[in-house]
C-alpha cells in the first residue's frame, strides 16, 4: 500500500504538536512533506521573550531539532514560502518553484503582526515582534543602549519592553487605552501592573495615540496626537495579531477573518485543514497556545482514523512571562448585570484578587501577586462546577476553600485528575502522576523529559514540583538545585544564567540584584562569581583579586608552612639545558629546599618564601619561562609522549601538537583545572585516557577524548570524536573547552560536567554542529586576546607589589 | 573600629596606612611576637590577628575576607575578625590586637605587640 501524502504549509507550534500526536497514534501512516517561511527548525515562539531578555538561547526554546525530521522522515523545506495551492491538480507550490502533490494539506500559515500605518512605519527601525528575526533584529539595535518605544502594552509588548529594558536600552511603552493589558486584566489589576512595570525603570503611557513616526533614513522620533514627541533609536510595533489568510484565499477556501474550519479541524475542501492562529473555529479565532494544541490534536485524530474528534473552544488562561511578576487571568471577567465578584485586596503586599461568578459558577479569575491557586480556579471555571458551598471561602483558594490547614501541596493534592497542569504543553496532573509512578521518576527534569510538562515557559513549575512532592512523599529531594553557598538560595545555573540576562557585571552587583543574603559573600561565592563574570564577559569585566583564592592572587601554590611553590611551564614536557640552569641557579640563589618533578612533566621549586617569589620570577622570566599556572583553576599542562620526533611506534607528531595545544590554550581560565595530554600511539604513554582532556594519534588522525579523572575518583575518557588534522583537533579541543567553561559549574571538574550534561550532548554540540563549534571557537579565541599575559612578568614589573612585602616590620625598629 | 580599652594611657605604633591595604584583604606586620595580620574590611573596617589559623597555624592574612571573617587558606576555617574565634562547627581562637586609625593611619597597641604574650 502506498502511504498517503500528507503536505504541511508552516513550521509553527500546532503544526508541529499534530505531527507529534499524529506520529503516536498513527505512526507511518503518512509521507510528510513541511514548507516552512522561516529558514529554521520549529521553536516555541512562546519563549521568544525569554530568548530577548538573554534568559535563554535559540537552542533552548526548538521544539523539533534537524534529528526529529530524519527521525520522523520527514521533508523539511526551510525558507519556502508557499504561494499557491491547486486544489484541483492536489499540489502546492513555492516561491522558489518547488511543487508537492498532496493526498491531506494541512494549512498553519499562522498569524501576522498589525502594522499601525501612520506616517513613517516603513523606516528602518520600526520592527514588529513575532519571531526570531524580530529577536535578533531588535537584539543588535539594543546593542545601541538607546531609546525604544514599544508601541502596544499588552502581552507580547510588554514582555518586548522588559526584554529590551534588560538589554540595557531606555524604554517607552504607549498604549491606547487607560490601562494594560485590558484584554485580560481588569482596571485594578492593570494599575497595580504599570507600576511594577514602571518600578523597572520602564516609562508607561497610557491612552497614547501615536500619530506620526518621524526619520530622515531611520526611526528617530515618535509623535503622538497630543503632540508629546519621543526620541526613538527603535520602535516595537506590538499592537496585535492578524490572522494570515491569504493563502486560504487565493486558493478559493472560504474565508471569514481566518480561514474557516468546521469541527473537525476541515476547511471547504475536506482535504484541505487549517490550524492554529490562521483558522477560524466556531466564528472565532485563537491567539494562545492552549487552544491551539486543542485544535491539533483534532486535526492528528482524524488523520489518524478518528472521524468523531471535534474542536471546541473552551476558557483560556494567561500568565505573563516577565520574570518577577505574577499575574494570571483566566475565563471571562467583563462586568455585567448577571454577574457577581469576589474582590480580594491587600495593597500593601501588592496583591489583587477577583473572581466572577454567574450563576453559582466560577466564570473569569484575575490574579495579580499571588498566583500559586491559578490552576485551581482554572478548573473550576473550565468544569462549570457549583461554588455555592464553598462561596464563603472560595476566595482565600483551596487551602482554606475546604478548611484544610495552610500546606502548599495541599492545593495541588486537591485538584482532580484531569485539572490542566502545564498550559503550553496540555498536561494534565493524571498524566504527571502516572509518570512519576509508572517510570519511577525522581525529579522535575526526569518529569519534563518523559511528560513536557514545565519544559516550555514554566511557569507551572512550582505546580509540578508540589506535585512530585505528593506523589512521591519524603522520597522527594527538592534540593535538586544545590544553593551556591549560604549566602543565597540560588544555584550556579541560575547564577550564571541571570549574569547574562540582567547584564551583571560586577560581584557587588550580582550581590545586589540576585538579593544575596550577606553583605559580601564567602570564600565559596567570590571566587565562583569572579570566574562566571570573567568567563562571561571578556575584556568587561575587571578581575577581583581579592575575590580570588591566595594561589590565584600570588601565582604560586600556598604549602602547609606558609611558603610557597614555582612551577614554570616547560611547553608539552619538554625543557632545555638554558631552562635547567636557570632553574638550578634560581634554587642556589634563594636557598630553595625542595625540587620535584611534577605529574605534568614540570619541575616544581618548593618551599620558597613569599616575598622572594618576584625575585625569583624574574631570574626565571629572563631565561625565557613564564608561570605554568599550576595553582590555576584554569590550563594546567599539556603532557606528551616523544612521538614520531623519536619513537619507532610513533603515528603523529605528539609533542608538536601538545605544544602548540598549550601555547594556544594558556592563560585561559576554567571551572576548575584542566589537564591535557597527547599520546603519540595508542600504547598512550602519555596516559591521554585519564585526562580531562585527551589526544591519542593514530594513522589516520586523531581521536578525541574527554572526561578523564585519575584523582578522586578514577575513570576513562570518554570518546568524542576523531578528526584528520592537527588544526581541526585543535579547534575541537578548544571549543569544548569553551563550552566546559560555558556550561561547568566553579570547581566541577570536566568529568563531572559530562556526566551531568551528558556525552552525547557535548558529542552533538562540539562535533555534529559544525556552526555551533565554530561559534564555541570563535568565544575562545576572543576571550585569549584578554587572558595570554605572564602573570609572573606582570609581578616582576611591580604589579600588586602589596601582596610581596610586610606593612611594616618592627622587629627591625626594635634591633635599631 | 578599635576595641574598649581598659588601660588610661597607651602607647600606640604607627604602622602605616590603611589605604595601603587592598579592600577585603590583608596585610602582615612583623613583631617581636610573630607575625600580625591587618585585615581591612568592605566596610572599611581595620583588625588585627596574630597570623596563625587556631587550626594548624595557617596564614590568615592569606585567606579571603568576607564580612566582618576571613577564610584560612588551608583548611578553610572561617575565623572572626573581631575575636580571633573559629566560627561554625569549628572550635578555637587566635590571639587579636587593640588597633586604631587615626588620620588614615594604622596604630597597634605598642604595649600589646611587645610583651612575650599576645593578648
Amino acid at each position: 500500500m502506498t502511504k498517503q501524502k500528507l503536505v504541511v504549509i508552516g513550521n509553527g507550534m500546532a503544526p508541529g504538536r499534530v505531527l507529534d500526536r499524529l506520529f503516536e497514534a498513527a505512526p507511518g501512516a503518512y509521507d510528510v512533506t513541511i514548507f516552512n517561511a522561516e529558514p529554521r527548525v520549529n521553536y516555541d515562539r512562546i519563549m521568544l521573550s525569554p530568548v530577548l531578555s538573554g534568559e535563554k538561547s535559540f537552542e533552548q526554546i526548538v521544539i523539533h531539532g534537524d534529528g526529529w525530521y530524519i527521525k520522523n522522515g520527514v521533508t523539511l523545506y526551510k525558507g519556502a514560502t508557499v504561494t499557491g495551492i491547486d486544489r484541483a491538480a492536489r499540489t502546492v507550490t513555492t516561491a522558489r518553484g518547488e511543487v508537492a502533490s498532496y493526498d491531506k494539506l494541512i494549512v498553519a500559515t499562522g498569524s501576522l503582526p498589525i502594522i499601525i500605518p501612520v506616517p513613517g512605519h516603513t523606516l528602518a527601525g520600526v520592527l514588529t515582534y513575532r519571531d526570531l528575526d524580530d529577536v535578533q533584529a531588535m537584539l543588535i539595535a539594543a546593542k545601541s543602549r538607546g531609546k525604544a518605544v514599544v508601541i502596544g502594552g499588552g502581552l507580547l509588548g510588554l514582555e518586548a519592553a522588559v526584554g529590551l529594558k534588560e538589554q540595557g536600552m531606555d524604554v517607552t511603552v504607549l498604549h491606547l487605552m487607560p490601562t494594560l493589558m485590558e484584554r485580560q486584566l481588569d482596571t485594578a489589576a492593570g494599575h497595580l501592573l504599570q507600576r511594577a512595570i514602571e518600578e523597572r525603570g520602564i516609562r508607561v503611557i497610557t491612552k497614547a495615540n501615536t500619530k506620526e513616526i518621524l526619520g530622515a533614513k531611520r526611526v528617530e522620533a515618535v509623535i503622538l496626537e497630543d503632540g508629546t514627541r519621543l526620541h526613538a533609536d527603535l520602535v516595537i510595533m506590538a499592537v496585535g495579531i492578524k490572522p494570515n489568510a491569504a493563502l486560504g484565499k487565493i486558493a478559493g477556501l472560504e474565508v471569514g477573518r481566518g480561514i474557516k474550519v468546521d469541527a473537525g479541524m476541515a476547511t471547504s475542501d475536506p482535504d484541505i485543514y487549517a490550524v492554529g492562529e490562521c483558522a477560524e473555529a466556531h466564528g472565532q479565532t485563537f491567539g494562545l497556545v492552549a487552544p491551539l494544541y486543542e485544535m491539533a490534536n483534532v486535526i492528528a485524530a482524524r488523520l489518524a482514523g478518528d472521524q468523531a474528534a471535534e474542536f471546541t473552544p473552551s476558557a483560556t488562561a494567561t500568565k505573563l512571562k516577565v520574570t518577577g511578576i505574577n499575574l494570571f487571568s483566566a475565563g471571562d471577567f467583563a462586568e455585567a448585570k448577571d454577574r457577581e465578584e469576589i474582590v480580594l485586596r491587600d495593597a500593601a503586599r501588592g496583591i489583587y484578587k477577583r473572581l466572577v461568578l454567574k450563576d453559582n459558577r466560577l466564570i473569569g479569575a484575575v490574579f495579580y501577586g499571588d498566583t500559586a491557586d491559578g490552576a485551581w480556579f482554572f478548573d473550576l471555571i473550565k468544569k462549570g462546577t457549583d461554588v455555592t458551598a464553598l462561596r464563603d471561602t472560595l476566595i482565600f483558594g483551596p487551602s482554606f476553600a475546604g478548611g484544610t490547614p495552610l500546606d502548599p501541596t495541599a492545593a495541588v493534592a486537591a485538584l482532580p485528575d484531569e485539572a490542566e497542569i502545564c498550559g503550553c504543553n496540555g498536561v494534565c496532573k493524571s498524566k504527571i502522576t502516572t509518570a512519576i509512578t509508572s517510570l519511577s521518576l525522581k525529579s522535575l527534569d526526569d518529569v519534563r523529559a518523559h511528560t513536557k510538562a514545565s519544559a516550555s515557559c514554566g511557569s507551572c513549575t512550582g505546580l509540578v514540583e508540589q506535585l512530585i512532592k505528593v506523589t512521591l512523599g519524603d522520597a522527594y529531594n527538592p534540593a535538586a538545585v544545590q544553593p551556591m553557598c549560604g549566602c543565597t538560595g540560588l544555584g550556579h545555573d541560575d547564577v550564571r544564567r541571570l549574569i547574562v540576562a540582567r547584564s551583571i557585571k560586577t560581584i557587588p552587583d550580582v550581590m545586589q540584584v540576585l538579593e544575596w543574603k550577606t553583605s559580601c559573600g564567602c570564600a565559596k561565592c567570590r571566587p565562583a562569581l569572579n570566574y562566571y563574570l570573567l568567563a562571561t564577559w571578556p575584556g568587561d569585566y575587571k578581575d577581583d583579586n581579592q575575590s580570588r583564592y591566595i594561589n590565584e592572587r600570588v601565582h604560586a601554590n600556598i604549602q602547609k608552612d606558609g611558603t610557597y611553590s614555582v612551577v614554570p611551564r616547560m611547553w608539552g614536557g619538554m625543557t632545555s639545558v638554558k631552562e635547567l640552569r636557570a632553574i638550578a641557579d634560581v634554587v642556589e640563589k634563594f636557598n630553595i629546599p625542595a625540587v620535584k618533578c611534577t605529574g605534568g612533566q614540570r619541575i616544581d621549586m618548593l618551599g620558597v618564601k613569599k616575598e622572594d617569589l618576584p625575585a625569583v620570577w624574574s631570574d626565571l622570566n629572563k631565561a625565557g619561562m613564564v608561570s605554568g599556572a599550576a595553582y590555576a583553576k584554569g590550563l594546567r599542562t599539556v603532557k606528551t609522549c616523544v612521538g614520531t620526533d623519536w619513537c619507532r611506534f610513533g603515528t603523529q607528531d605528539s609533542t608538536g601538537l601538545g605544544i602548540k595545544l598549550e601555547k594556544f590554550l594558556w592563560g585561559s581560565w576554567t571551572p576548575a583545572k584542566l589537564k591535557l595530554a597527547v599520546s603519540g600511539c595508542p600504547r598512550n604513554c602519555a596516559e591521554a585516557t585519564c585526562k580531562d582532556i585527551g589526544v591519542i594519534c593514530v594513522d589516520s588522525g586523531y581521536d578525541i577524548h574527554f572526561g578523564g579523572a585519575a584523582g578522586l575518583d578514577i575513570k576513562g575518557t570518554e570518546v568524542l570524536g576523531h578528526v584528520g588534522t592537527e588544526d581541526e583537533a585543535i579547534e575541537v579541543i578548544a571549543a569544548l573547552t569553551q563550552l566546559y567553561r560555558e556550561q561547568g559549574r566553579y570547581l566541577e571538574r570536566i568529568y563531572k560536567w559530562m556526566k551531568r550534561v551528558g556525552v552525547k550532548t557535548v558529542q552533538q554540540q562540539i562535533m555534529d554542529d559544525v556552526p555551533r563549534r565554530k561559534a564555541l571557537y570563535e568565544r575562545f579565541v576572543f576571550s585569549q586576546k584578554f587572558s595570554q599575559s605572564d602573570p609572573w612578568a606582570e609581578r616582576v614589573k611591580g604589579k600588586d607589589a602589596h601582596e610581596f612585602g610586610a606593612l611594616a616590620d618592627l622587629t627591625l625598629e626594635a634591633a635599631e | 573600629m578599635s576595641k574598649a580599652i581598659s588601660k588610661v594611657k597607651l602607647q600606640w605604633v604607627d604602622v602605616g596606612p590603611l589605604d595601603a591595604i587592598p579592600i577585603r584583604g590583608a596585610r602582615v606586620v612583623k613583631s617581636a611576637v610573630g607575625c600580625i595580620a591587618v585585615f581591612r574590611t568592605a566596610e572599611n573596617q581595620a583588625f588585627a590577628l596574630l597570623d596563625k589559623c587556631p587550626h594548624k597555624g595557617g596564614p590568615l592574612s592569606q585567606g579571603i575576607v568576607h564580612d566582618t571573617g576571613v577564610t584560612c587558606p588551608l583548611h578553610n576555617w572561617v575565623i572572626n575578625l573581631q575575636t580571633g574565634a573559629a566560627l561554625g562547627a569549628d572550635e578555637g581562637q587566635t590571639a587579636s590586637f587593640n588597633l586604631k586609625i587615626e588620620k588614615g593611619r594604622i596604630l597597634l597597641d605598642a604595649a600589646q605587640i611587645n610583651s612575650k604574650v599576645a593578648a
